[in-house]
């Protein structure tokens, strides 16, 4: 007999309720495609799952009343991916999110659970930190927006209380000479994870001085970090040689990796640098309307 | 929890089934339903023998929650012929003999069908990486790759079925 209990709530106070008043653990489901893997491998142990994807809104992208994108917390990569507005505005968004998994993953995973699961090397996170990405969080308490940095505690840990979930997430409005990107190191070419990941975010004035950046860096820390150093370095330059050694070397000093299988903490400093160089190129030409298409 | 009513459309029929909250779409299909076609290899997503298209997007049914069914419309392998005549992508499979033990064939055919829905005429790097998801580990994959394009030539009407 199972003692697991299922609901699918159709409004975010109905959800609240939901987990609010579990009595064990209760998760939330959107694609699933983390979830049930740990249900499966015996790792999580919930006794309500509570599935998001039928409250209005949560799946779809649309315009914000500032002109920003607004896309719904559990909207599958598939669909994001497919939307030509955004993959214009915010190439470095839908590229990372791209990078997750397979196909039929992409039919599933959403920006939400990438966040939640909070694996330090999760694809699209540092791209939406690099954005600037709002978490519209809903809860007991009503409706909070916090900066997508702040969701991510530690691996598999989050700051969301127990009856909250992300419903949404803003992007700011996307100014003229901006551009994103993202690129991840891995020994293969599909299917694998983040030996280190790297999502910059840039705005330029006419002469292609950066005026503005954020750069951050995923699979280097037990969560995905902000860089402030390494956005500092490019604020006020060219994309020049100068300015592009000391990218890599701030790149290099915010990174405090571990040794796995995946990588030892002298490559992966090595790594984070050259890609914080590789990606700021392409961000850089992004902004200036260079279009190279994909990163990867 | 008393099991969970569920109705979905599999293959065209209007289906209805009993199922418990943790068992995935996988199991429903192949223990409650009796759909054997989709095959469980790895059951955390990471090898496609179980894909399906539901609501027109490919998904891995081992991913999916049987009770997440409500109301979708969904395709299995059991679904992709057209009665005895097989689909372009089962016929070219079997011409170009791109299968070897068969335990991945089923995924990989439901996911060409799929990409062929979505793009008529995909590259042959699209194809490869839309089927990087799907692991053969007799490591067929040349012969899948020449029975999907010549598959996607066929429907298109630029070669003979």
């Amino acid at each position: 007999m199972s003692s697991l209990s299922y609901a699918a709530p159709t409004t975010v106070d109905e959800a609240v309720k939901l987990l609010a008043g579990a009595s064990g653990l209760a998760k939330v489901l959107s694609g699933g495609t983390d979830l049930l893997v740990q249900l499966r491998a015996g790792r999580l142990k919930p006794d309500l799952i509570v599935d998001t994807k039928k409250i209005p809104g949560i799946i779809g992208i649309r315009k914000g009343s500032d002109g920003g994108f607004v896309i719904g917390a559990a909207t599958p990569g598939a669909e994001v991916e497919a939307n030509a507005e955004l993959n214009a505005a915010w190439p470095g968004i839908v590229e990372a999110l791209d990078l997750i998994g397979s196909t039929q993953v992409q039919g599933r995973c959403s920006l939400a659970g990438n966040l939640c699961n909070a694996s330090p090397a999760a694809d699209s996170v540092p791209a939406l930190f690099a954005a600037g990405a709002i978490a519209v969080v809903v809860g007991g308490k009503g409706k909070r927006e916090v900066p997508v940095e702040q969701i991510p505690t530690g691996p598999g840990r989050t700051s969301l209380g127990k009856d909250e979930f992300i419903l949404e997430f803003k992007l700011p409005p996307r100014g003229a000479r901006s551009g994103d990107a993202y690129l991840r190191f891995i020994p293969r070419t599909e299917m694998d994870i983040a030996v280190v990941g790297c999502g910059i975010n840039v705005t330029l004035d006419e002469k292609g001085v950066c005026t503005a950046a954020r750069v951050a860096l995923g699979a280097v820390s037990p969560t995905v970090i902000m860089v402030p150093e390494a956005a500092q370095v490019l604020v006020g330059h060219t994309l020049d040689a100068d300015t592009l050694a000391k990218l890599d070397a701030a790149a290099q000093a915010a990174a405090k990796p571990i040794t796995d299988k995946r990588g030892t903490v002298e490559y992966r400093k090595k790594v984070a640098g050259v890609l914080a160089r590789r990606v700021a190129a392409i961000a850089f030409d992004r902004a200036q309307g260079k279009t190279n298409g994909k990163a990867h | 929890m008393a099991k969970q009513h569920v109705t979905a459309v599999i293959n065209g029929e209007e289906t209805e089934f009993l199922c418990e909250t943790q068992q995935t779409m996988l199991d429903v299909l192949r223990d409650v339903i009796g759909l054997t076609g989709s095959k469980e290899g790895c059951a955390s997503g990471d090898c496609g023998a179980c894909s399906v298209i539901v609501d027109g997007r490919l998904v891995c049914s081992c991913l999916m929650l049987g009770v997440e069914a409500e109301g979708k419309t969904i395709t299995t392998i059991e679904g992709v012929a057209d009665g005895e005549t097989l689909h372009p992508v089962q016929q070219k499979f079997l011409e170009h003999a791109a299968l070897q033990c068969g335990f991945c064939t089923p995924g990989l055919i439901v996911a060409a069908k799929a990409l062929l829905d979505e793009n008529p005429n995909p590259t042959e790097t699209e194809a490869r990486y839309w089927l990087a998801g799907n692991l053969c580990r007799c490591t067929g994959y040349d012969k899948v790759i020449r029975a999907v394009m010549d598959a996607a030539a066929v429907m298109r009407g630029e070669a003979a079925r």
